[in-house]
């Protein structure tokens, strides 16, 4: 502390005779800093909107739970067999009851598997009408899917073991087909049941990839659905009626940790295999998408680095060229104070912080810029842009190091005149 | 042995130019005392220059010794002559050579910056110094607003900002009028009468008659010195 108190009262009058330096030539030094300011400016502003665009995709996946693997059904392509275009036949494929129990008995490290049917059904409140995402499901996708309750419950064993004919809306269900009378307690018609509603989740709309939740979603208790509505499902399409059976949509596997995920998804597919021919199952690993996602992130932020780094070195060349331009200007100044006894190094230092003041100043002005661009951006175009903090200590950072780095040879230069030809200099 | 300010054992300095070799000075010897009032006359080309920068610690000589405030500086690393020069020199030049961003009381304080002396304090004692010079009229003037004579005031009262054992005065009349070069070498009289040991190196013999010893140099050498 003392020796840090020592060293600063020490610096402390080049740091004031640097910065008055730099205000004696206020133009210049203005337009010198202009390179600094747009350089720092760009690497906040690039990363802040490099971020805002992996910011969304990153979260999306996060919501997915870091610790599941998603295993859907999807229909199989028209190669592997006849499909239900053909004829009015029913396309049976996908996922088992089996497949969860064989899951959850043999793959290690899973700590409980989620069943669930989704199914596009009509919702009808009075005269109003909505299509819902009707999930079937146990009370355990709460905790694989945790969403914040709004009001009331979810759906709990009672609601299992009874079948009771309860529902759990998303909250945007909510408003388009309830509006705003009271909720709780209301009934509302789902394809051919009626359904009390009993609680309302929190629900995120607008995630790029496939979430388990969607923007307006029914949970019903699964021993209600498959009383009420099988397992076969049946819409109208151009030509007829396809009908499929599809016994579970989705099967959301929790594993112990993060760190047997990957395994488990492996594991996972190889029982699967074992027991569908055809390929009518997807796993998706929201971890391995993150990773993915953040692979990528870093590829996008090193190349908008690069290109904030080039601006950067043209703003410290920009510094450099004027310092040396100041040198020769200031070659008198140098040989006098050389003369009265200024060691070398006091030359250094005088010119060195010259030149931090500039980059300095320039940095901190370039912050005003990098933040104001990225919320100008958010602002005209509703592009998300997320400013980093440590982007502005970067920046901080930066502009010393531009300072020291542009500054040593000018300052160098100056130091190592001769003062005897220095003073005859004119 | 004690009042030696400064004393010079046959300084030589060559340069080579060219492949040849100039002696610029070639074996010069002489002993100034504290207190005593010198002046260095010679024509242009004869050593004049080279010496006085010796003398001022900002060449080295080839060869000799040169001892400065009892310690020999002829063979020092450049830190420490920058230290001699901050110590013991006071430098007044032909052309003033005041910093023109800097006020007139910034530039007394310079060499006190250096010395590390507080800013109240420099700030106190340049007021002094304007004063003694009488210059305390014109402190927050840049050099730019002032007149010749002014400018070469504000030169010495930064010269006495160290006070350095040795005022080394490089022709201080050259860019000033007969008028003004009267009161410049008046207020060198003054400052030699304080007790100041004073060199000046002209090659006008107005100026030289102030001096109380007088040194002529040509080729290198030495070619009258009367004490």
């Amino acid at each position: 502390m003392y020796r840090l108190k020592q060293s600063l009262s020490f610096y402390w009058p080049f740091i004031r005779l640097g910065a008055t330096d730099v205000w004696r030539h206020k133009t210049r030094s203005f337009l010198t800093m202009l390179g600094m300011v747009f350089g720092v400016g760009s690497v906040i502003a690039m990363l802040a909107v490099g971020e805002g665009a992996s910011h969304q995709a990153l979260e999306s996946i996060k919501r997915l739970g870091s610790q599941n693997i998603m295993v859907s059904s999807v229909k199989p392509t028209s190669e592997d067999g006849p499909t239900a275009q053909q004829s009015a036949r029913l396309a049976v494929y996908g996922l088992l009851y089996d497949d969860e129990t064989r899951i959850r008995e043999t793959v290690p490290g899973v700590e409980k598997t989620v069943p669930a049917r989704m199914v596009r059904r009509n919702a009808r409140y009075n005269e109003r009408q909505l299509e819902l995402r009707v999930v079937e499901t146990v009370p355990s996708w709460f905790e694989v899917v945790p969403r914040p309750i709004l009001a009331g419950r979810i759906l709990n064993e009672g609601d299992m073991s009874s079948r009771a004919n309860v529902c759990v809306l998303t909250e945007f269900g909510v408003r388009k087909l309830l509006a705003a009378e009271e909720v709780l307690g209301q009934h509302v018609r789902l394809g051919s049941g009626v359904f009390e509603v009993v609680g309302i989740v929190k629900n995120e709309s607008g995630g790029s990839v496939r979430a388990p939740d969607s923007e307006a979603d029914a949970y019903i208790p699964m021993p209600t659905g498959s009383n009420l509505f099988g397992v076969a499902n049946s819409r109208p399409i151009s030509g007829g009626i396809e009908s499929e059976r599809v016994e579970l949509s989705q099967i959301i596997v929790k594993m112990t940790g993060t760190d047997v995920v990957e395994a488990g998804a492996k594991a996972v597919e190889a029982v699967l295999k074992r027991f569908h021919k055809k390929a009518d199952f997807k796993i998706d690993v929201p971890l391995s998408l993150l990773r993915e996602a953040e692979k990528t992130k870093r590829t996008y932020n090193i190349v908008l680095g690069a290109i904030a780094g080039i601006s950067l070195l043209v703003g410290g060349i920009g510094i450099m060229n004027i310092m040396l331009a100041s040198v020769t200007e200031r070659t008198k100044e140098i040989g006098i104070r050389r003369a009265v006894g200024a060691r070398k190094s006091r030359i250094v230092v005088q010119f060195l912080i010259n030149t931090c003041v500039l980059s300095i100043g320039g940095g901190l002005a370039g912050l005003v810029v990098g933040v104001a661009i990225p919320i100008a951006i958010t602002f005209f175009t509703a592009m998300p842009t997320v400013i980093q903090p440590y982007s502005m200590l970067l920046a901080f950072g930066i502009s010393v190091g531009v300072g020291i780095v542009f500054g040593l040879y000018p300052a160098l230069r100056a130091a190592s005149l001769d003062p005897i030809e220095a003073l005859r200099h004119e | 042995m004690d009042n030696e300010v400064v004393k010079l054992r046959d300084v030589k300095r060559h340069y080579s130019v060219g492949g040849e070799t100039v002696r610029a000075l070639d074996g010069v010897s002489f002993t100034i005392r504290r207190g005593e009032y010198w002046a260095i006359m010679g024509p242009s080309g004869s050593g004049k220059s080279t010496l006085l920068n010796i003398l001022g610690c900002l060449d080295r000589p080839t060869s000799g010794e040169y001892w400065l405030n009892g310690v020999n500086v002829a063979q020092m690393e450049d830190d420490e002559l920058s230290d001699h020069r901050l110590k013991n020199l006071g430098f007044v030049f032909q052309s003033f050579h005041l910093i023109p961003q800097l006020t007139v009381l910034e530039n007394i304080e310079m060499p006190m910056f250096y010395l590390g002396v507080p800013q109240a304090e420099r700030t106190r004692r340049a007021k002094t110094l304007a004063e003694r010079v009488e210059m305390d009229h014109r402190l927050q003037h840049l050099p730019s607003e002032l007149s010749g004579g002014q400018r070469q005031r504000v030169a010495v009262a930064r010269a006495l900002a160290n006070d350095p054992a040795v005022l080394l005065a490089d022709e201080p009349t050259g860019n000033l009028d007969s008028k003004t070069s009267v009161q410049i070498m008046q207020l060198f009289q003054e400052l030699y009468e304080q007790g100041k040991t004073v060199i000046v190196v002209t090659h006008e013999p107005d100026i030289d008659a102030y001096a109380h010893s007088h040194i002529v140099v040509k080729d290198g050498r030495i070619l009258t010195c009367t004490v």
